[in-house]
């Protein structure tokens, strides 16, 4: 069970290994509380919508799983769709249409396609947690880098001194793709195999 | 919503390309540039879905603001878009067998293709009418396509170079996704504000 759990946040990381989900991964990173926001609504959706599936899965005829899948996955992206409006309104606005694309976000449908239409419910729910974690996690690294460089702060908290000239770059659109092109290389680097103890590491993980 | 039809063009197409600056259909963006052709009929294959979902969204949301349930917006628009895709996919298929086996999953996976949803939900967003709705998706459309042709020419001339290991395959074409989507920046100013 705790490899189920495990597995999304290394080994098999959404964003940096399975290059899933990677349009909300650089379009709402602009600032850390953004990524976190995107990452926990993700995470919910892909529980909710595996814990039914995964219970309902023998109901479901194979011819008609995906657009099935879908349908789930939409109900409870407009749930969180409202939600999200409902706690906090700027917020909302902040993310705009990318809270209604979860719905086409590869990951999801990916992990009911691959995982819980096949397996029983606890795994699921651990095997979404997991995954939801991982995503998380990357999103909030880019979301961090982007912060820090492009307006000096983490969590709207000034971090580095006045005299620090942003680099607006990183907010803007191009940022995301360099600085996910730049965690991608240190994955890399960290998954190659055993040039400076990286394999033990990843056994102990 | 009085901007011309060419600004909104215009605007969908260069300004705020759907790739490169709002970063939708990253996956095929990703996915299927590796060769010129294979990324100039994935991108008319896109720009159709587009079209269709367009006229569709637009029917969609006036009849749901008739009968007063607005919730069922996503759920409607992704089934429409799932419908006019496998459209598409039997049409392909019957029509150029070779195209259909070049794009391969990614035909399908047009429906989760974000840029096709994240077009029927900016133009309600919006509130286009008839006319500026079609200009938008036939932009969106054309930028999409713009974008992917770019990055495969661009790689297809990579393939040939000596790329470090540690940077083959995603790192590379990010970064130099990250580089196409600077020189879109030149474009600011052009075309109406969204």
């Amino acid at each position: 069970m705790p490899e189920e759990l495990l597995k999304g946040f290394w080994r098999e990381n959404p964003v940096f290994v399975q290059a899933l989900g990677m349009c909300p991964t650089l379009a709402v990173t602009n600032s850390a509380i953004n990524a976190l926001v995107m990452g926990l609504a993700t995470t919910v959706v892909l529980i909710a919508s595996g814990a039914v599936i995964s219970t309902i899965r023998q109901r479901i005829p194979k011819q008609a799983r995906i657009a099935t899948f879908i349908l789930i996955i939409a109900t409870f992206v407009t749930c969180v769709d409202y939600g999200i409006q409902a706690l906090d309104i700027s917020l909302h606005a902040a993310l705009g249409a990318f809270i209604s694309l979860i719905v086409v976000n590869c990951l999801i449908l990916g992990r009911m396609e691959t995982f819980a239409s096949k397996q029983p419910f606890l795994p699921t729910l651990f095997d979404g947690l997991g995954m939801g974690g991982g995503f998380t996690l990357a999103l909030l690294c880019l979301g961090s880098v982007r912060e820090i460089l492009g307006a000096g702060s983490l969590f709207g908290i000034q971090l580095l001194p006045a005299g620090f000239e942003p680099w607006v770059v990183m907010l803007l659109p191009s940022g995301g793709f360099f600085v996910l092109a730049l965690w991608v290389l240190v994955f890399n680097r960290l998954r190659q195999p055993n040039p400076t103890g990286a394999a033990e590491t990843r056994g102990a993980i | 919503m009085d901007a011309s039809l060419a600004s909104v063009f215009v605007n969908a197409c260069l300004v705020n390309n759907f790739v490169l600056a709002y970063f939708l259909g990253i996956c095929p963006f990703l996915g299927v540039s590796g060769r010129v052709d294979t990324a100039m009929r994935m991108g008319g294959a896109v720009t159709f879905v587009m079209l269709v979902a367009s006229v569709c969204a637009f029917g969609i949301h006036r009849l749901l603001i008739l009968i007063g349930a607005p919730y069922l917006e996503l759920i409607s628009f992704i089934v429409v878009i799932a419908s006019a895709v496998q459209l598409v996919e039997m049409f392909v298929r019957r029509t150029s067998p070779t195209l259909f086996r070049a794009l391969g999953v990614y035909l399908p996976l047009i429906t989760t293709n974000c840029a096709i949803l994240g077009l029927a939900v900016f133009q309600t967003n919006r509130g286009y009418d008839f006319p500026h709705a079609l200009a938008y998706a036939l932009g969106a459309g054309a930028g999409f396509s713009l974008a992917l042709l770019l990055i495969s020419g661009i790689r297809e001339r990579l393939a040939l170079r000596a790329v470090p290991d540690i940077a083959q395959g995603l790192a590379i074409t990010l970064v130099v996704a990250g580089i196409l989507s600077l020189a879109f920046m030149g474009f600011a100013g052009m075309g109406s504000a969204p």
